[in-house]
């Protein structure tokens, strides 16, 4: 048997794997053999621990140290001091896990007591290569209770009851997807698994399946059991190479123990599933056009009804949920339906994860109750706005989503507060802006994106949305004119009641919320010409300081359109704004900080 | 895997090895492991802890290790912290007095003085 004292956990998510997490555990692997603990240290790889700013993340437990930002010189050092001697590495520490003279455990320190972990759980905990780790702790108990315990109408029943809704975007209860699913009509029906994350900066799914991959499979098969489903399908995309990996390693595993295949259990159930490889669309998140895309057609989505739920995938009856959804619903067959709903807001049960980033201390993936305000996940999980500057707004929802400004702060995260202040859940991608950031580039910014994006089938969003975009790039150029606001408006109101599906629905939120909160950036744009926060090049004026110049030249020098003018040593050197590309480079290469920009 | 029961028995199995990883408000035996521990022999000691441990399914009870404990000439040193109870420290140590400790002190619940330190 094997009798380690010491586990050493190395994170092994995309984030701290391209900080060279990889490296680091050979390292650890070397050491440990070469200072002769092999019989009583491990190391190993897990899923995210979430708070990717701190990466590359290394814990060592029992005592739960929490090592950040970890290169591979530091590597001797620990397994030395820490894993030979057992003295704690002070200055390898996660600064906050320092207090004073006392050492606090990972889960002690602020950026996890708010958390709550439901879809989470064994990120970070467990080995997810290794099946036998997601069985120790619960794994695949839910389908065997399941399967031997429970008709489909009862696993049914407790999703409903639970009041878990789908955690893609749209916030559909789940239990009536599963519902409907189950008593559509049709010889064959299919389970699937949407894993085509989209938007810029969202991380969860990507997460959760690098983490936890067994727990998606369990939770596929006990749907497909729910749904009268043998066949399933996880779409993701192959820009996640890792979770791509860690899920056919899974699948392998699964198989192997006869968790997935035939007779599963003993019980007569059949159940198995393929991945689908997405070539990173952003409409393939789109459900019709996801299947589309699993059919081997182009992604594009088509009208509904009929819903996913009464023709799919081979036009067959498919149950179609998300991968933090999927995450949920093991756990609830365990733990009761009255547990989850015991959790969260009246209309919004459970927990949500949320990918965090932008203007914010703690960039990362977290996992709170619904409920929790803006401000706690911004101020105390995310540890607040660096650098001292002012917050402004944060975005939900990715390019779906809205931005929603300092005086909603306070508003408790659920689906209906969110569409209520314009913006939405979305899949969880949550960007904090600060004073620094202009309302109407962040605008223009995710219309960039959507354009992009378009599938093209309908005309509101494929021309809309250009026009859209042309419009933000004339404003922010400083061109555009009052009319053109209202133009703005109008044309977004129009994509949004006349997209044929949520992409372009949706598009125009980041136009609208903006419009809605900051409309006075957009005016000062028009009006003054002038962008309140700095950020649009050509509304800014680079200019020599006469007191500061000393006439040495070297802005001239750099200068790449030759647009300065003066005599060294002689006369103060002056910008011509006409000539001027606002590039900046003046303002770095001025030795004196003589050069603003305004 | 054909039944339940495979499955519960590989979850025992397998939350053996990962057990190190919860959240542990059991007993905690400190094995002193600095230079002087180390050389005195606290290698075998903490060898014998985890073994007996393992062997006895002793769930609650996590060994780790600590730098020097201050009295040198009196290592191997352990220190027993169990819940709700004063710390124990035990002196000179050896495997065999270390699966003592674990019998008596920590499945039994009697301390046993004359691995103490002596008044």
């Amino acid at each position: 048997m094997e009798l380690f004292r010491s586990h050493v956990l190395v994170c092994g998510g995309t984030g701290c794997i391209s900080s060279s997490a990889n490296q680091i555990l050979d390292k650890f692997n070397e050491e440990i053999k070469k200072n002769d603990l092999e019989k009583e240290v491990k190391a190993l790889q897990t899923g995210c621990f979430g708070l990717c700013e701190a990466g590359p993340i290394v814990i060592v437990y029992p005592e739960g140290t929490f090592y950040s930002q970890i290169k591979v010189e530091d590597v001797p050092k620990i397994t030395e001091e820490h894993l030979l001697k057992g003295r704690i590495v002070k200055d390898l520490l996660f600064k906050e896990s320092v207090d004073e003279d006392k050492i606090k455990s990972v889960n002690e320190v602020e950026f996890y007591k708010k958390q709550m972990r439901i879809a989470l759980r064994n990120c970070g905990v467990i080995n997810p290569e290794v099946i036998e780790e997601y069985i120790a702790l619960d794994g695949y108990q839910a389908l065997a209770k399941a399967l031997t315990e429970m008709t489909p109408e009862e696993v049914i029943d407790v999703i409903k009851e639970s009041g878990l809704r789908g955690r893609g975007g749209g916030g559909f209860s789940a239990g009536l997807k599963w519902e409907f699913t189950a008593k559509a009509e049709g010889d064959e029906k299919y389970v699937a698994c949407n894993a085509d994350e989209g938007d810029p900066g969202a991380f969860m799914d990507r997460s959760i399946l690098e983490g936890d991959p067994h727990a998606i499979i369990e939770s596929m098969a006990l749907a497909a059991y729910a749904v009268g489903a043998n066949q399933g399908y996880v779409y993701i995309r192959a820009e996640y190479p890792i979770a791509v990996k860690r899920l056919q390693i899974a699948l392998d595993q699964a198989r192997e123990a006869g968790l997935l295949g035939e007779n599963i259990f003993g019980t007569g159930f059949n159940f198995d599933l393929e991945i689908r490889l997405g070539a990173g669309a952003f409409v393939c998140g789109e459900e019709t056009a996801l299947i589309n895309s699993i059919e081997g057609k182009r992604g594009m989505p088509r009208p509904r009804p009929p819903f996913p739920a009464q023709k799919g995938v081979w036009n067959k009856p498919t149950l179609l949920n998300n991968v933090e959804t999927y995450a949920n619903v093991p756990q609830i067959l365990l733990k009761g339906a009255e547990w989850f709903a015991g959790i969260g807001t009246e209309k919004s049960k459970g927990t949500k994860v949320f990918a965090l980033g932008g203007k914010i201390v703690n960039t990362g993936l977290l996992e709170v109750p619904m409920g929790t305000t803006l401000r706690e996940v911004i101020y105390e999980v995310g540890g607040g706005i660096p650098n001292g500057k002012a917050f402004k707004a944060v975005q939900t929802g990715g390019p779906s989503g809205g931005c929603i400004p300092e005086k909603y702060i306070d508003t408790p995260i659920d689906y209906d507060n969110l569409i209520e202040l314009g913006s939405m859940m979305g899949s969880g991608g949550m960007i904090v802006m600060d004073e620094d950031n202009c309302m109407v580039d962040i605008a223009r910014f995710f219309l960039d994106f959507t354009v992009e994006e378009s599938c093209g089938k309908c005309t509101p969003c494929r021309e809309g949305t250009q026009r859209m975009f042309e419009l933000l790039d004339k404003i922010t150029e400083g061109k555009g004119t009052l009319e053109d606001i209202d133009k703005l408006e109008s044309l977004a109101k129009t994509i949004k009641s006349a997209s044929l599906c949520g992409l372009g629905q949706t598009a125009p939120n980041p136009v609208l919320s903006t419009l809605q909160y900051f409309r006075d950036e957009y005016e000062a744009h028009v009006t003054e010409k002038r962008c309140p926060a700095g950020v649009c090049q050509s509304l800014l004026q680079y200019k020599v300081i006469p007191e500061l110049c000393k006439k040495c030249g070297i802005c001239a020098v750099k200068c790449p359109v030759d647009c300065i003018d003066g005599v060294k040593g002689k006369e103060l050197y002056v910008i011509d704004q006409d000539k001027c590309v606002k590039c900046g480079v003046c303002v770095g290469a001025c030795p004196f900080k003589a050069i603003t920009k305004s | 895997m054909k039944s339940i029961a495979d499955l519960e028995k590989i979850r025992k199995e397998a939350l053996d090895k990962i057990n190190l990883r919860k959240e542990n408000k059991g007993t905690r035996i400190v094995v002193g492991m600095a230079t002087c521990g180390i050389a005195s022999g606290a290698r075998p000691v903490m060898m014998a802890l985890i073994e007996e441990v393992k062997k006895r399914n002793l769930d609650n009870v996590v060994v780790t290790q600590t730098g020097c404990i201050g009295a040198c000439n009196m290592e191997p040193m352990i220190e027993v912290y169990k819940e709700g109870n004063e710390k124990v420290t035990y002196i000179k140590m050896t495997p065999e007095k270390a699966k003592q400790v674990i019998l008596e002190h920590i499945v039994n619940g009697n301390e046993i003085n004359e691995f103490m330190i002596q008044g």
